[in-house]
């Protein structure tokens, strides 16, 4: 079996080098991509901005980036689920608790899918979602600050891929099981896995800031649930999953879990689920949780949730229905409409699309061939409304633009396919390099999208940019979609893996923008308001210092009295009240990352002095000509000595 | 942040500069240099007496002492980390300022201090003397004139 597997990957690998090399030796103009005009359209002048901002998921760095379109500039790092030593989060006293789970406190986490709210259907800008994969967890980040203010976790779940995709209305952001598992957990064989093996889908309460909840869960058959889109307009109260895996195998599932015809797309009533909740029909479990919230300028606190109200989909019928889709579905996308429900079938060799209106009409009909575990799996025939031929190798993710059009990924022929959703025929193709994940239109997948630009969000790169060792930077490739014709505009660099993206108007959120924070309105339990209040004050072994920054000093700057076994708390206000003027503080030897500290606000860093000494500290951001002249002492005596607790600056 | 600092105030030039090309031929902007350079960089006597912003020239009045406490509180949070009445600190000392500066020239200090320094030349001495560019401290116009009742009561 070993030696089959190795066979697999060798050949593989080969195809892939043979593919390499095709492509590096034979790239034409047209493979290479761009043009005089292309480099035109992306052209924005020194000093100028961007017409988009696009919200990259940074997948396995965990974070978030902000990239402007067309140029494709990075501006931004938003850090969400990892540590981010370049502004403290995750080490700061600040920000650390929003990395805790019920597992502890983890630094890190695979971020995949960037879903901006919306109100009727169309992005708001108000804040951008983000999943955590792996310890499952859902992010908030507010667009007026670019930071992450609230992370919840979802119980009984594992493997969070079909998250958060989001309701029309901003009411749910959804999460599922990608991985089944013993729900609740306990110690069994992984062989009994179609015996002992469930998964759960989950609503999350997404729109009340500071109460992010599990509303409601779902208990289904132990298959794999990869991805998810919420219905809109006629079809909003209807989020829609695809599975993969209903052979229920537990091993080497690459080759197991693709035997079946056909897998399902999951289409959940949650209007009907609502119901079942206020009608009591469901049963409330037991599960504990953790919600982590932060507001501007306090401390992150970590609240415990408990309990579930777990919904079985044979107590609340309707609930859950089943529509055959070929074959191990990835993607699955609803067009502006509302009306067409597009499965990417990665091993299929047609992209069907299932029609909203005939899904009703088949329930109506109890047009079914089957039920599992309560769910009632409708005909194929009955709910499919066209198939569309020649989408490519591999198809993944579709969206879609203002002209009614969708644009379909086809990852094994690493080409971006263009089709007329009417009448489920191919109208254009281009290539892209190489083999494409998740693809973007700002809006696509929203009822208004847009109809200029597309992103190819490639998983492969190898010879689009200077080499740089084995590892190297994703590939993204905008693409004009204005006219008949697709044309590739630019290729440009991604951080860690972006697997989704989502992009608003720049003028959504541009005017909103959080310039700093008013010193009046810090509400930090150890902030100073004026450098008339810095001060030190030990408290037992826990020294607390109440500090102050602004151009170009700290107060206070000379401390004394320390001793070895203290623990110095550095709590740092930023006195600036202009934009654009953070300061940093690095301490030598203290075993954390820098602060960054914007105007207005505190943070605090800690630091527990090993050895007797003098230790410098200095501002780490360059803010005026004389910055290199901000920096500080600390004398650290040894422990038992009787130097006096003292400190001033310029004196 | 300097250089980025640096590069806005240069863009915010260039573009009073290049905006003052556009404008009235009466009615130079401020900064323009279009005419020959000279000491004062093209300012009007108002202008070099009451610096350059929002403020124009004004009595203050009888000292208010409500407004002035309000003034205090202002200067401890927003002011004081740089400003002490009497000797050198970060900015000079500012015991004296009201007999030095005119009402308008504090206020348009306060609120524009960006331009003042790259543009006003007593303001440019003063950076060349402290090095330290005047911060931009968010104030209102009437957090401004408290604060500037609050200079007068030194």
């Amino acid at each position: 079996m070993k030696r089959h597997t190795t066979n697999r990957i060798i050949a593989g690998v080969a195809f892939l080098l043979l593919a390499g090399a095709v492509a590096t030796s034979c790239r034409t103009a047209d493979q290479t991509g761009g043009n005089k005009s292309a480099a035109e359209a992306v052209y924005v002048p020194p000093g100028s901005y961007d017409e988009y901002y696009s919200f990259m998921s940074g997948g396995f760095s965990g974070n978030l980036t902000v990239y402007g379109l067309p140029s494709g500039r990075l501006i931004k790092t938003v850090p969400v689920f990892s540590q981010f030593a370049e502004n403290g989060w995750g080490y700061d006293e600040e920000t650390k608790n929003m990395l805790n789970t019920s597992y502890g406190n983890i630094p890190w986490d695979d971020a995949h899918h960037p879903q901006l709210s919306q109100t009727n259907g169309v992005p708001d800008g108000r804040w951008v979602f983000i999943n955590a994969n792996n310890t499952p967890r859902i992010a908030r980040i507010d667009l007026t600050t670019f930071e992450t203010e609230e992370i919840v976790e979802i119980p009984l779940s594992a493997g969070n891929h079909a998250s958060p995709f989001i309701t029309e209305n901003s009411e749910y952001l959804v999460s599922a099981t990608r991985f089944s598992v013993p729900i609740p957990q306990k110690d069994v064989a992984i062989s009994t896995f179609k015996e002992n093996f469930r998964g759960t889908i989950s609503f999350v309460r997404a729109d009340k800031v500071g109460e992010m909840d599990v509303a409601f869960q779902i208990m289904v058959p132990g298959y794999d649930y990869d991805v998810s889109h919420a219905g809109k307009g006629p079809s909003h109260g209807w989020a829609f999953f695809s599975t993969y895996n209903v052979e229920q195998a537990n091993t080497l599932k690459e080759v197991n879990s693709s035997q079946r015809d056909k897998d399902f797309i999951a289409a959940v009533n949650w209007k009907r689920a609502e119901e079942c909740v206020a009608d009591g029909n469901y049963q409330q479990w037991e599960a504990s949780y953790l919600r982590n919230v932060k507001n501007h300028s306090g401390m992150a606190r970590t609240e415990q949730l408990s309990g579930s109200r777990m919904i079985f989909p044979s107590d609340c019928e309707g609930v859950i229905y089943f529509l055959p889709t070929p074959k191990s579905p990835h993607g699955v996308d609803v067009d502006p409409t509302g009306e067409y429900i597009v499965g990417g079938g990665k091993l299929a060799t047609v992209l069907p699309v299932h029609s909203f209106t005939k899904m009703l009409a088949a329930i109506e009909n109890e047009a079914f061939e089957g039920v599992v575990d309560g769910i009632p799996v409708l005909e194929y025939e009955a709910v499919m409304a066209g198939e569309v031929e020649n989408a490519g190798l591999g198809p993944l993710h579709t969206e879609f633009d203002d002209k009614g059009n969708a644009y379909t990924t086809a990852f094994l022929s690493s080409e971006v396919v263009k089709w007329d959703i009417e009448t489920f025929t191919v109208v254009d193709r281009i290539p892209v390099y190489y083999s494409v994940g998740h693809l973007m239109v700002p809006g696509g997948d929203s009822r208004q999208p847009t109809g200029k630009y597309l992103v190819a969000l490639n998983k492969i790169t190898k010879d689009r940019y200077l080499p740089t060792g084995p590892e190297l930077a994703h590939s993204a490739q905008l693409i004009d979609i204005s006219g008949d014709k697709m044309e590739m505009l630019l290729d440009f660099p991604t951080m860690g893996e972006p697997h989704y993206a989502q992009a608003i108007a720049a003028e959504v959120i541009m005017d909103k923008q959080v310039r700093m924070y008013r010193l009046e309105d810090n509400e930090h339990p150890y902030a100073v308001t004026s450098e008339s209040e810095t001060r030190v004050e030990r408290d037992g072994k826990n020294v607390h210092v109440y500090m102050s920054a602004i151009r170009s000093h700290f107060a206070p700057d000379n401390i004394e009295g320390i001793h070895v076994g203290d623990k110095v708390y550095f709590h740092v206000t930023n006195l600036e009240q202009d934009w654009d003027v953070p300061h940093g503080l690095a301490m030598m030897g203290a075993i954390a990352s820098e602060l960054l500290i914007m105007p207005g606000a505190t943070k605090t860093l800690v630091w527990e002095p090993l050895a007797e000494g003098v230790y410098p500290f200095y501002c780490t951001d360059f803010c005026s000509a004389l910055h290199q002249e901000m920096q500080g002492y600390v004398r650290v005596s040894a422990a038992g000595a009787n130097t006096p607790l003292t400190y001033h600056t310029g004196e | 942040m300097t250089l980025r600092s640096t590069l806005s105030l240069f863009v915010l030039s260039a573009t009073l500069l290049f905006s003052a090309c556009g404008g009235s031929d009466s009615e130079p902007a401020a900064g323009q240099t279009s005419e020959a350079p000279t000491a004062d960089a093209g300012l009007s006597a108002e202008e070099l007496e009451h610096g350059i912003g929002p403020i124009a020239p004004f009595e203050p009045g009888p000292i208010n002492a409500a407004l002035a406490e309000r003034g205090a509180e202002l200067f401890r949070m927003k002011c004081s980390s740089c400003h002490k009445m009497d000797g050198r600190y970060v900015g000079p000392a500012l015991g004296n300022i009201t007999e030095e500066r005119s009402p308008a020239y504090i206020m348009n200090m306060i609120l524009n201090p960006q331009e003042m320094i790259t543009t006003h030349p007593e303001a440019k001495k003063k950076f060349a003397e402290f090095m330290t560019p005047m911060p931009n401290q968010s104030l209102s116009e009437d957090d401004a004139r408290a604060v500037l009742e609050f200079l007068r009561q030194q």
